[in-house]
């Protein structure tokens, strides 16, 4: 069984419409990438299936149970990180940590989880004198300590500086190692790139696109040869690059040319999602 | 429990929070108590620090239950941490409850101080009815808190929490007469002060520290008070939320 289906969600806000019949489902153990620009419907997504919003149209599953109709068992079995820091400024990271434990009937060990975000160097000091990377971290950790089998991470790296975004990264490859189901938010393709098994592109409240992001970058937009000739820059597109640069290289052999600043660039993900996204 | 502890040491950890609703009440009783409690109040015969005493409690009532209660849960909606908590398996009775208790604690600890003080600094005589007195305690607290509660909802951000909030406890503060008698206010205050329920919880504590009375055989005051407390739960019913409103 699915651990997250959904299928023909839809969601208004008045007359503007959030969400306009979405349908996906994400596996156990998978970590799912939900992709596309502010206002795409990404948050209203996430939201609906932790159980905050009530939707218009279409049916949710989660871990076996309609959000909308869901209690205390069912949010042991879930984390959440919200896409703004939610925080207690008064307390110490470790306080949060274990005031949030004492919610979950077998939480995970503070001091471990602590380890795992890479806060132990700011465990006891006080929140508000966090930076806002760190707070995502501690976000990250509230998410987590409750042991959850199916994490929301939305929009979990934003503002964290590249050392911290490699050190999110590899908590989240750690949780995928340990069979946890993961849906992820995100702006940075990249970081889709990087973690999800399966990335789904969202763009006015649509799902224009979903596959692996090999799947995605596969045969959908040209390969892209580049090159200088005679002094001009030549860009070409191609599906059929090897036949393609086989007659480029041919003809200026034959020539005695040089193809200067020859470049043969395969699409990444930002390219199918720039295509995709733009408007 | 574990929620409870949690959210004593919130209010405690919150510093400005902390002196502006524990302490204030009691900085205002050592003040004032300095500048009139040994005057006397004619018509009864009584000293005024006595009757200041009994009066700071009600201003506590409204500091801690009321004003102190509100803000903090407007910042907590506001950033986003009561969204948070309803996340967890945590159900959000318990977690009302908890800060509803913690509140009560917190004001109980406040009444104790004052009573202290007013015994060691101004020789005010230690209440003769404990049991009225804790259980007209407990009907304020709880009137107050779901007075709060109601409030939480007009409050629309939370940098404008503490101003919402203070321009309608500091008046009735005020005008409710915990400071002095409102015997003697002019009549269009005094037609104001019949109506809120700050007054009948300040002359609630007043009758029975100052004038021994029975909690029972003040119906009245905490007929109004409860009634009140009412009002507060059906707007905190109707009003109260757990997320910032949406965009």
């Amino acid at each position: 069984m699915s651990a997250v289906s959904v299928t023909g969600l839809r969601k208004s806000y008045g007359a503007y419409e959030a969400l306009r019949g979405i349908d996906f489902t994400i596996e156990p153990g998978e970590v799912f990438g939900l992709l596309g620009p502010n206002g795409a419907g990404k948050t209203t997504t996430v939201e609906i299936l932790e159980g905050y919003r009530a939707r218009n149209a279409g049916t949710v599953d989660v871990l076996g149970i309609d959000p909308q109709q869901s209690g205390s068992a069912w949010r042991e079995r879930i984390g959440v990180m919200l896409q703004s820091s939610s925080l207690y400024p008064n307390l110490t990271p470790r306080e949060s940590l274990q005031v949030f434990a004492g919610y979950y009937a077998k939480p995970r060990d503070v001091d471990e989880v602590v380890e795992i975000v890479g806060l132990a160097e700011k465990a006891d000091d006080r929140v508000r004198t966090l930076s806002g990377g760190q707070k995502r971290r501690l976000d990250l950790a509230l998410a987590l300590v409750g042991d959850p089998e199916l994490v929301f991470l939305d929009e979990p790296t934003t503002g964290f500086d590249p050392g911290a975004r490699r050190t999110a990264w590899d908590t989240v490859r750690n949780l995928r190692a340990l069979g946890k189901t993961i849906l992820l938010t995100t702006h940075y393709l990249d970081e889709a790139e990087q973690l999800a098994d399966r990335v789904a592109v969202l763009r006015d409240g649509v799902i224009v696109r979903e596959g692996s992001p090999a799947e995605l970058t596969g045969g959908i937009v040209e390969t892209e040869i580049r090159f200088r000739r005679g002094g001009e820059d030549v860009v070409e597109h191609t599906k059929d690059a090897t036949r393609r640069l086989h007659e480029l290289t041919a003809e200026a052999l034959a020539r005695g040319e040089e193809l200067e600043q020859l470049e043969v660039r395969r699409p990444t993900l930002e390219d199918v999602y720039l295509e995709l996204t733009a408007e | 429990m574990h929620e409870l502890r949690t959210e004593q040491v919130l209010f405690w950890r919150n510093r400005e929070a902390a002196f502006f609703t524990f302490f204030l009440p009691v900085i205002f009783f050592l003040v004032f108590g300095s500048i009139y409690g040994n005057s006397t109040i004619t018509k009864e015969h009584l000293r005024a620090a006595p009757f200041l005493e009994a009066g700071m409690i009600g201003y506590g009532v409204a500091s801690t239950a009321f004003a102190g209660l509100a803000i903090t849960m407007v910042i907590r909606r506001e950033s986003g941490v009561l969204k948070r908590v309803r996340a967890t398996p945590l159900p959000p009775w318990t977690y009302l409850l908890a800060v509803l208790v913690s509140t009560f604690i917190t004001f109980l600890v406040e009444a104790v101080l004052l009573i202290v003080l007013g015994r060691v600094l101004f020789s005010v005589a230690v209440p003769t009815r404990p049991l009225s007195l804790f259980v007209a305690l407990v009907i304020g607290a709880g009137a107050f808190a779901a007075m709060g509660l109601g409030l939480t909802s007009v409050v629309r951000s939370a940098e404008g929490s503490s101003a919402v909030v203070n321009f309608v406890y500091l008046p009735m503060a005020i005008i409710s007469g915990t400071f002095f008698t409102p015997k003697e206010y002019p009549t269009f205050l005094r037609v104001i002060a019949d109506v809120l329920p700050l007054t009948y919880f300040t002359k609630l504590t007043r009758d029975v520290m100052v004038r021994h009375h029975h909690l029972w055989s003040e119906s009245g005051s905490v007929g109004v008070v409860l009634l009140w407390g009412v009002v507060g739960i059906a707007a905190a019913i109707r009003g109260f939320r757990w997320q910032p409103r949406e965009s």
